[in-house]
């Protein structure tokens, strides 16, 4: 996983409310066997509409996107962490997300900042034609016109995110507490602890 | 010495933790793990790629059953048939391979024990009572009707999972859904579970793990419970669970890979301390009348939409909130549906009998019940009864339903998740309406531009019947 300190530059001003992940990437698209390639499925439907940002050249290969509340609602499906990925964005701001996505978003290295509305539609104004930063540091998101808004991150996540560490291998460092605990329940719930050998 | 009385949701919890940090999150060992082909791909080609194995091949499962055609699957002369679709092809065949490589357990797609993981895994005796259970796939909640602590995880998770055979977790809220009373006729599990989400809505058990107690559902059937946690996660719950008892070990016993001898009774003796403790406080209550519940189905695209079968289709109006009116007009719009109409004056063109939630034998008895000596209607030009795995298909054709089902016009398929998500060739046409037994009527679920109404099984068959949404009490005795 790629560490993440800082996302700077153009943000797509996308501001629509509950967004569920079959509008970030359709059912359809879940057919696949790898994680690249979803960045031509994401947003399918919303691209078809005239005047869209997501077809606008203006933001093309930007970082950051900026939605409306409860982002990335629906279903669990991880795809749509990838195709956001996929399409160069390592950065979601939005006034609240649905606690599937952040956490998906989260294990493949993507930042979401929750802020507030005010500060969406000001970031929104901004976007159109101007960077944005966002400092994962100072956990501060900032405008070229002196706007500063601050936000919030679980400590452990943040510490992951600017390491770029990856769980899977955390939790393996922790592979004899592991082992501790098969050891017990294999005498204590030891129903749970295997399979029969040979299913009968 | 004196102990804090606990729910069953602590009780699991506890017997799992390995390790919990500052934070208040914990490493949660996981019990039992089932793979299938959607979700997994991406995870065993990390794994491959870092050079990781599977921790414990031997707590995992896998079987494909999203993207299985339900057509033959072997020609006439038992020749195994193409997948047609490259796509689904391309997926199948990587679960088949992935799983051999990784040394887990395999059913593959024409094996007699083929099915919907969530169906299998209860069959196999693999998902047990106390355990902690996951999959990539929302409906995992299901387990919880034997009384695990059963998630839908990401995939993600499935490679977390499949590493080091635990989780991170932070420990969820709980919340008591309690029904009493007595359930009147043609009222099913799905009814109560429909009704239920009705009332407390699809956010109403976000955060938490609902427990159901009462004695409606002490008095159901295991597969009834089943349909019933399996939905949990539609009410906005984590997980559903229902306190494991005398009827729980009676379906466990004798299964392929549930305890036997020294092991069960062990399991045994664990399993009956899980029930939640006398004096032991839930976060959250929600108490409701079994008298106030009748045969339900959904009329907008979320299953909070819920409407007793002899009510009318709302209008935006009826509703206090704002942004929830708004998301019925949006929602009435797509079901084109007019409001003050009679639901049982709403045409369906489409049936499907089957999915997790409503595909194992009492679903299908049910429905060929209603179906026996009858004909669909005309107007219905698709209806389908899938079955939730091979051995639910044998069990019913050895009881005659098939014959039932194909002689009152519907078709009898092979079993998988099929018109569920219409990932596979099963779908609904746009525009039109379908009466299905499955979990979810969002938007484009059934296929692009579907319009799904849930429903029980009997309903499903009572709505084929008629063509129309029916109350299945007046086909009754
Ligand atoms: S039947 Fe539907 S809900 Fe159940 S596992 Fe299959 S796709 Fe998921």
């Amino acid at each position: 996983m790629d560490a993440i300190s800082h996302v700077a530059g153009r943000a797509i001003p996308f501001g629509r409310k509950n967004v569920d992940t079959d509008v970030v990437i359709p059912a359809h698209w879940l057919k696949t066997i790898t994680r690249e390639g979803l960045g031509k499925g994401a947003f399918e439907a919303v691209k078809k509409e005239p005047g869209n940002v997501f077809t606008d050249p203006e933001y093309a290969g930007a970082p950051i996107l900026i939605a409306g509340d409860n982002f990335g609602c629906g279903s669990s499906r991880e795809h749509a962490a990838w195709a956001l990925l996929d399409m160069g964005v390592s950065c979601v701001i939005a006034p609240s997300f649905s606690d599937i996505f952040s956490g998906n978003a989260f294990k493949n290295g993507i930042l979401t900042v929750a802020l507030p509305q005010e500060a969406i539609d000001r970031l929104m104004e901004v976007a159109r034609e101007h960077p944005i930063d966002v400092d994962l540091e100072t956990q501060s998101v900032t405008t070229p016109f002196q706007d500063r808004w601050t936000f919030e991150i679980d400590a452990f996540r943040k510490h992951c995110l600017l390491e770029g560490l990856d769980e899977i291998g955390l939790t393996m460092a922790q592979g004899d507490a592991i082992s501790v605990y098969e050891a017990k329940a294999k005498a204590d719930l030891p129903f749970l602890a295997k399979t029969p050998a040979t299913a009968a | 010495m004196t102990k804090q009385p606990r729910t069953l949701y602590q009780k699991i919890w506890d017997a799992h933790v390995i390790d919990t940090r500052d934070d208040g999150t914990s490493l949660i060992y996981i019990d039992r793990h089932l793979v299938h082909e959607v979700t997994s791909p991406q995870a065993f080609e990390s794994l491959r790629v870092a050079g990781r194995p599977v921790r414990r091949p031997d707590l995992t499962l896998a079987v494909p059953d999203h993207n299985l055609p339900t057509t033959a699957r072997k020609d006439a002369a038992g020749h195994i048939l193409p997948i047609t679709d490259p796509e689904s092809a391309q997926q199948l065949a990587a679960l088949q391979k992935n799983a051999p490589e990784f040394g887990i357990r395999y059913i593959d797609s024409t094996d007699a024990e083929q099915g919907i993981v969530h169906v299998v895994g209860p069959e196999q005796g693999f998902s047990l009572p106390g355990a902690t259970i996951v999959c990539g796939d929302s409906h995992t909640a299901c387990h919880g009707g034997l009384g695990a602590l059963a998630f839908g995880i990401g995939t993600s998770e499935v490679e977390h999972v499949l590493a080091t055979q635990t989780l991170l977790l932070k420990r969820s809220k709980t919340m008591e859904v309690r029904v009493e009373g007595q359930l009147g006729a043609g009222v099913t599990s799905k009814d109560v579970v429909l009704h239920v989400i009705g009332v407390i809505g699809t956010a109403g058990g976000t955060g938490h793990v609902i427990e159901f107690c009462g004695n409606v559902f002490e008095e159901m059937t295991v597969e009834g419970r089943l349909t019933v946690c399996n939905m949990a996660i539609e009410g906005g719950a984590r997980a559903g669970l229902i306190a494991p008892d005398e009827t729980t070990f009676a379906y466990v016993k004798g299964r392929p890979y549930a305890p036997k001898g020294e092991d069960w009774d062990k399991a045994l003796a664990w399993w009956r301390s899980l029930a939640t403790d006398e004096g032991a406080t839930f976060d959250k209550s929600v108490q409701i009348r079994a008298e106030d519940i009748q045969p339900t189905v959904t009329w907008g695209t979320s299953p909070e939409d819920t409407s007793a079968i002899g009510g009318s289709v709302p209008a935006p109006e009826d509703f206090a909130d704002a942004s929830k009116r708004e998301a019925v007009k949006v929602s009435l719009d797509y079901m084109g549906l007019t409001p003050g109409t009679k639901l049982t004056d709403v045409e369906v063109q489409n049936v499907f009998i089957g999915s997790c939630t409503n595909s194992r034998i009492e679903d299908i008895r049910a429905a060929a019940e209603v179906l026996k000596g009858r004909h669909k209607a005309d107007n219905v030009k698709w209806a389908i009864v899938v079955p939730g795995s091979g051995l639910v298909k044998a069990q019913a054709e050895a009881e005659g339903l098939d014959k039932i089902i194909i002689d009152a016009g519907l078709e009898w398929r092979e079993p998988g998740c099929s018109a569920c998500l219409a990932m596979n060739p099963d779908k609904v046409p746009a525009g039109e309406r379908c009466a299905s037994t499955s979990n979810r009527n969002f938007t484009g679920r059934q296929g692009p531009g579907s319009r799904t109404h849930l429903m029980s099984p009997a309903m499903a068959a009572a709505a084929a019947v008629t063509g129309k949404l029916t109350d299945v009490r007046e086909l009754m005795g």
